[in-house]
C-alpha cells in the first residue's frame, strides 16, 4: 500500500525505484477520490496538476531532498495559480499570483503538491468546524458518530491520519498544530517563532503565527521542516540562524535530558485518561534515561486570557484588508457608498468566530481600553515568557498533554466560546512565548481515540523536541490506525 | 512689535509630511517616480495582497537620520512602527504604518530668517517615518471612485514642530526653510504642487499672556502660500467666534484656497480611534551609534553654514541669504565665483543672472546659461577685454546659445580697444565735430567731459577702455 508509507519509506521506495512521483500520487489521488467526501479534509484538488509535477519530478535529474513526496497544504498558504481561500467566504476565488515561502521551498525539493486542505475560518478554531467549507471529520469517528479533528489545521491533521497524504504543512497560532495532530493520532510541530518564514501565509496573528509539519512519524516531521525552515528576507520576524539535521537528532539518546513537569499544568478536573497518559510519557522517558524534575510555570493560568487578546487584536488589523474593494468577495447595492461596501462585504463574508474575534480585537485596541486589555496582555506576555527563561535554568524540554480532553463529538461542541477556547489551554503558552512545540500520539483512550504529549524546548532547540519526541514515540509505539482506512 | 490680529495673538504649530527621496518605497520594492501611469507601480505588499509582508528600506531609514540631524535634532537609535488602523479604499492594507509610540527622530530645531532680518528658532517636536496612502479619484467617473495605489507605501517623513510660530509669515519662513534643508540634504525634493510637501496646519489663538486655546488642524494645506493664508483665515475665524461669546471647538478643517476660508471637515467627537498597537511584521528598529555618525560626517554643508562662508568670503547677509535658499543656486553662484571676485560673482548672480531667469521664466536647475561661461564673462571683465557695458550685451547673447563669452567677443569684434592712437583719432573727430562745445568747456563747464566720453565711445562702438578714453580725452581738452 503505497499511501501507508511514510515519507522515510517513500523516500527509499523512490529512490530503489521500487515505485515513481507518479505512482504514489496516483495512489494518494485514489485514496482522496474515496474517503475525502467522507472527511472533507480536501477543499481543492488539481489532479492534473498534481500528475504533472509528478511526472516532472520523475524526470529530474538533480534529486531534491523530498524528491516525488506528495505533500497536502492547509488552505493558508498562498499557492500560485491555485485557489487560496483561508477557509473564508471572503476571499471568494481568489488566486494568488504568487507562491508562499515554505511551498515555493518544498517544491524547490522537489514535493509535489496534492491539493488545499481544510481549516477553520482564517485558522480561527479548536475544531475545524468555523469553516466555509463545512467541517472535515475526524477519520477516527467511530460509526455513525461524527468526531472533530481538532483545528484550526483539522484537516491537515485528518488527512495524515487517513493515508490522504504522508505529511501535510499546517500553521499553529495558539495550538493549531499540536492539538488537530493529538486529537487524529499524528505528530506535529510548531517551531520556534521565526523558525519558519510566514511570507504568503494568510496572517491571522502576526506574533504568535508559526507554519510547521504534520506527518505520521516524528522523523517525518523532523524532514518536512528541514527544508521548510531557513532565513527569509521577505519576512522582517524570519530569524537568521543556522537550520541543523533535524532528522539526525531523533536519533539522538535522551538520557541525562532534564525534563520538567510543571505544576500549574496539572488542571484541576484534568481527564484521568490524560494524566494517566502524562504520567506514562514521564516514565517513558525515565527509562530512557531522561531525569524528570518539578518545574513552575506560576503565570500559565493568564495564558488563554492573554491570548484570547492579543491574536484577536492583531487579527482585527490583519484583516483589515478583506474589504471587497481589491479581490475576493464584494457585495454592493445600487447606490452604496464605500461604507455600505465595507459592511455589506465583510458582514457577508466573515463566518461568527471571526466576526467575534476582530470584535474583540477592535475593543481592545480601542482608545481607553488599550491599557487595560492589550497593554496588560502584552505585560502578562513578557512574563510568560519569563517564566520559560526561568524554568530552562533546571531543565531542558517540557513535558505536558497536548489537550485536556481525546477528540470530542462535532455535535458535542460547547456553545460557549470561552469553553472552547478551554482547547488551548496547553498550547497557547508556546505560541506566547515564542518557543517550540512537538505533539506526539502516546496511546488511545477508554473509547479508543488517540491521546497526544506535547513536548516544549527551548527556542531554536527543536532538536532537543525531535530526539524526545522520538524517544517517547519509540516507547509509546503507536500503531493504532483510524477505523476507515484499518 | 509682535504680529497680532485684534489684540490676539496667534500660536501655530506645522505637520509636515515630506516624501522621503528613494527609489523604492518604505516597505516594499515598488518604484517611487512621480507621474508614473496609474497602478503601474504596485507592490503586492502595497495593494495589501493575503500573506504579504513589509521589509523596512534602509534608504529611507538612513534619509530620515540624516534629515534628523539637519534638524540638529536627537536621533533614536531604538523606534518602532506601529498601525494606525483606518478603513478607506486607497488604504489597500486598512492601516498605515507609521511610528506613533516611538519615532526614529526626536526633539530638534531651526533657526528662521524673517523679512526683517531677524531671527527665531522654531523648536521640532519630531519626526517620524510612515507609509503614505494612495490616491482616490473621485471625478473620473459619474457614480465610481477610482483608485491609485502608485503612492501606497512610498515614504514619508512627519516633522512635527512645537506651537512657536506666531504670525502666518513665521509660518511660511519655517516651511521654507524645511524645505531648504531637506532638498540641501537630498531626503526630500519639496515639490509641493507633485505633493511631496504637504502640511497640517494647527491654530489657535489667545490673548497675549494666555494659555493656550482650543485649536484646530487644517489639513493637507499644500503650498507655503497657502499655509499662510491659512494660517490667517483661520485665525480671523476662530477670534470672529470668541468675539462673538462662543468657543471653538477642537476639530479637523479644510482650506478652501478658492474663497480664501477653512471649512469643517470633522469635528473631534467623528475623530477616528485609530486603535495604534505595534506592527507584529516589524520587529523595532534598532541601528548603532556609529551609524548615525557615518552618516553625520557625509552630510553635505547645510545651508545656514553655507550663507555664514559666503558672509566671510564678504558678500551681504542678504545676498548671501538669497543665494542660499536653494542649494541648485548656490552650487551655481560657486561656479560662477571660483577663484574670482566673490563680490563681483555676487552682484551678476543676483542682478543680471536673476532677472534673465525671471524674464525667461527658466530657474536654475534649467539654466540658459551655465556657471562656466557666466564665470568667463567675469575673467573678460576682469582681465579688461571688455567693459562692464559690453559685458551685458555679450550677456544677452549668451542667454540665446549659451555661447562661450569670449569667442562671442571675437567673432562679433567686441573687444576693448586700447590702441591709443584709434582713441586719440577718434577723439579729435569728436573735438573737431563739436567745436563749440570744447569752447564753453574751456570757458569753466566742466559738465561737458561726461558728453564728450559719450561720443567718443560711441565712435567706437562702445569698445574704447574707457579708462584710456578718459585719460586721452582730458589730455587733448586740457591742451
Amino acid at each position: 500500500m503505497l499511501t501507508e508509507l511514510t515519507i522515510v519509506g517513500a523516500l527509499k521506495a523512490l529512490e530503489s525505484g521500487e515505485t515513481n512521483a507518479v505512482e504514489l500520487a496516483e495512489a494518494h489521488l485514489r485514496a482522496i477520490e474515496a474517503l475525502n467526501p467522507r472527511l472533507n479534509a480536501y477543499v481543492t484538488l488539481h489532479a492534473e496538476r498534481t500528475l504533472d509535477a509528478a511526472r516532472e519530478s520523475d524526470a529530474r535529474k538533480e534529486r531534491g531532498a523530498l524528491e516525488g513526496i506528495p505533500l497536502g497544504l492547509k488552505d493558508l498558504f498562498c499557492t500560485e495559480g491555485v485557489r487560496t481561500t483561508a477557509g473564508s467566504k471572503i476571499l471568494g476565488d481568489f488566486v494568488p499570483p504568487y507562491e508562499s515561502t515554505v511551498t515555493a521551498k518544498l517544491k524547490a525539493a522537489g514535493a509535489v503538491s496534492l491539493g488545499k486542505l481544510n481549516l477553520d475560518e482564517f485558522a480561527m478554531g479548536s475544531t475545524n468546524s468555523s469553516s466555509a467549507h463545512g467541517p472535515t471529520i475526524n477519520p477516527w469517528s467511530p460509526g455513525n458518530r461524527k468526531l472533530v479533528p481538532g483545528g484550526s489545521s483539522g484537516a491537515s491533521a485528518a488527512a495524515v491520519a487517513a493515508r490522504l497524504a504522508p505529511g501535510t504543512m499546517a500553521t499553529d497560532t495558539g495550538g493549531s498544530i499540536r492539538q488537530p495532530a493529538a486529537f487524529c493520532g499524528v505528530a506535529g510541530i510548531k517551531p520556534t517563532y521565526g523558525r519558519v518564514s510566514r511570507w504568503g501565509i494568510i496572517a491571522y496573528a502576526s506574533s504568535l503565527d508559526q507554519a510547521g509539519p504534520m506527518a505520521r512519524t516524528v522523523e517525518d516531521c523532523a524532514i518536512l521542516l528541514r527544508e521548510m525552515a531557513g532565513h527569509d528576507a521577505k519576512d522582517s520576524t524570519s530569524a537568521d540562524v543556522p537550520v541543523p539535521d533535524f532528522a539526525a537528532a531523533c536519533g539522538r539518546s535522551v538520557k541525562g535530558m532534564r525534563i520538567g513537569v510543571p505544576a500549574e499544568y496539572r488542571l484541576e478536573g484534568l481527564s484521568p485518561e490524560i494524566a494517566r497518559v502524562w504520567d506514562q510519557g514521564l516514565e517513558w522517558l525515565k527509562e530512557a534515561g531522561a531525569q524528570i524534575v518539578p518545574i513552575s510555570l506560576p503565570h500559565t493560568k493568564h495564558a488563554l486570557a492573554t491570548y484570547y487578546i492579543v491574536a484577536p487584536a492583531e487579527a482585527s488589523s490583519n484583516l483589515a484588508r478583506y474589504d471587497g474593494v481589491r479581490y475576493g468577495l464584494r457585495v454592493a447595492g445600487q447606490g452604496d457608498g464605500l461604507n455600505d461596501l465595507y459592511e455589506r462585504s465583510r458582514a457577508a463574508g466573515f463566518g461568527a468566530e471571526v466576526r467575534r474575534r476582530i470584535l474583540i480585537g477592535t475593543y481592545v485596541l480601542s482608545a481607553g481600553y488599550y491599557e487595560a486589555y492589550y497593554l496588560k496582555a502584552q505585560k502578562l506576555r513578557a512574563l510568560i515568557r519569563r517564566d520559560f527563561e526561568q524554568a530552562w535554568e533546571s531543565c531542558d524540554a517540557i513535558l505536558t498533554p497536548a489537550t485536556p480532553t481525546a477528540a470530542f463529538a462535532l455535535d458535542d461542541q460547547p456553545s460557549d466560546p470561552v469553553t472552547m477556547y478551554l482547547n488551548d489551554v496547553f498550547t497557547v503558552t508556546a505560541n506566547l512565548a515564542g518557543i517550540p512545540g512537538i505533539s506526539v500520539p502516546a496511546g488511545l483512550s477508554a473509547e479508543g481515540l488517540p491521546l497526544g504529549l506535547q513536548i516544549l524546548g527551548r527556542p531554536f532547540e527543536e532538536e532537543t523536541l525531535f530526539a524526545a519526541g522520538a524517544a517517547l514515540e519509540r516507547a509509546a509505539n503507536f500503531s493504532a490506525k483510524p477505523g476507515m482506512v484499518a | 512689535m509682535s504680529y497680532t490680529i485684534d489684540g490676539w495673538e496667534l500660536v501655530i504649530g506645522l505637520e509636515v509630511h515630506a516624501q522621503v527621496t528613494s527609489q523604492a518605497k518604505l516597505f516594499s520594492g515598488a518604484a517611487t517616480a512621480f507621474g508614473a501611469a496609474p497602478n503601474s507601480q504596485v507592490s503586492f505588499v502595497d495593494a495589501g495582497m493575503p500573506g504579504m509582508l513589509p521589509v523596512i528600506n534602509g534608504e529611507c531609514v538612513a534619509q530620515a537620520v540624516r534629515t534628523g540631524l539637519g534638524l540638529n535634532a536627537e536621533i533614536h537609535l531604538w523606534s518602532r512602527f506601529d498601525r494606525k488602523n483606518y478603513f478607506y479604499a486607497d488604504l489597500p492594507q486598512g492601516y498605515q504604518i507609521s511610528q506613533f509610540a516611538h519615532p526614529i527622530v526626536g526633539k530638534g530645531e531651526v533657526e528662521i530668517t524673517l523679512a526683517d532680518g531677524t531671527t527665531k528658532t522654531v523648536g521640532i517636536t519630531r519626526l517620524h517615518l510612515e507609509q503614505d496612502a494612495g490616491k482616490s479619484l473621485h471625478d473620473q467617473h459619474a457614480t465610481k471612485s477610482f483608485i491609485d495605489l502608485n503612492r501606497s507605501g512610498v515614504a514619508l517623513m512627519e516633522i512635527v514642530s512645537e506651537p512657536d510660530m506666531r504670525s502666518p509669515e513665521e509660518a511660511g519662513a519655517y516651511l521654507t526653510k524645511l524645505r531648504q534643508i531637506m532638498r540641501y540634504l537630498g531626503t526630500c525634493d519639496g515639490n509641493m504642487d507633485e505633493g511631496s510637501l504637504r502640511a497640517d496646519v494647527n491654530v489657535s489663538v489667545r490673548k497675549p499672556g494666555e494659555g493656550f486655546r482650543t485649536r484646530c488642524e487644517v489639513k493637507n494645506v499644500n503650498s507655503i502660500r497657502f499655509v499662510m493664508q491659512a494660517v490667517e483665515a483661520e485665525a480671523r475665524r476662530q477670534i470672529e467666534v470668541w468675539e462673538s461669546g462662543g468657543t471653538v471647538d477642537q476639530e479637523t478643517r479644510l482650506f478652501d484656497t478658492g474663497r480664501g476660508v477653512t471649512r469643517s471637515m470633522r469635528s473631534k467627537e467623528d475623530a477616528h480611534d485609530y486603535r495604534y498597537f505595534p506592527d507584529p511584521d516589524l520587529p523595532p528598529l534598532v541601528f548603532t551609534k556609529d551609524f548615525v555618525d557615518g552618516l553625520k560626517a557625509a552630510l553635505p554643508e547645510l545651508p545656514d553654514a553655507r550663507r555664514a562662508r559666503y558672509v566671510a568670503m564678504g558678500l551681504s547677509p542678504y545676498d548671501a541669504h538669497v543665494l542660499t535658499l536653494e542649494k541648485d543656486t548656490a552650487v551655481f553662484f560657486e561656479e560662477v565665483a571660483g577663484g574670482r571676485d566673490a563680490k563681483l560673482a555676487a552682484n551678476w548672480v543676483t542682478g543680471d543672472y536673476f532677472a534673465a531667469l525671471n524674464r525667461l521664466k527658466r530657474d536654475v536647475s534649467d539654466s540658459p546659461v551655465s556657471a562656466r561661461h557666466l564665470g568667463r564673462l567675469l575673467d573678460l571683465i576682469a582681465d579688461g577685454t571688455i567693459s562692464g557695458k559690453i559685458a551685458k550685451d555679450v550677456f544677452e547673447i549668451m542667454l540665446e546659445a549659451d555661447e562661450d563669452p569670449a569667442s562671442i567677443v571675437e567673432s562679433r569684434g567686441l573687444k576693448q580697444v586700447k590702441d591709443t592712437g584709434a582713441i586719440e583719432a577718434a577723439a579729435d573727430a569728436v573735438l573737431a565735430a563739436n567745436a563749440d562745445k570744447v569752447a564753453e568747456f574751456r570757458s569753466g563747464k566742466d559738465k561737458l567731459f561726461g558728453f564728450f566720453v559719450g561720443q567718443v565711445m560711441k565712435a567706437m562702438q562702445g569698445k574704447g577702455n574707457p579708462a584710456l578714453v578718459n585719460e586721452v580725452l582730458k589730455a587733448k581738452l586740457q591742451g
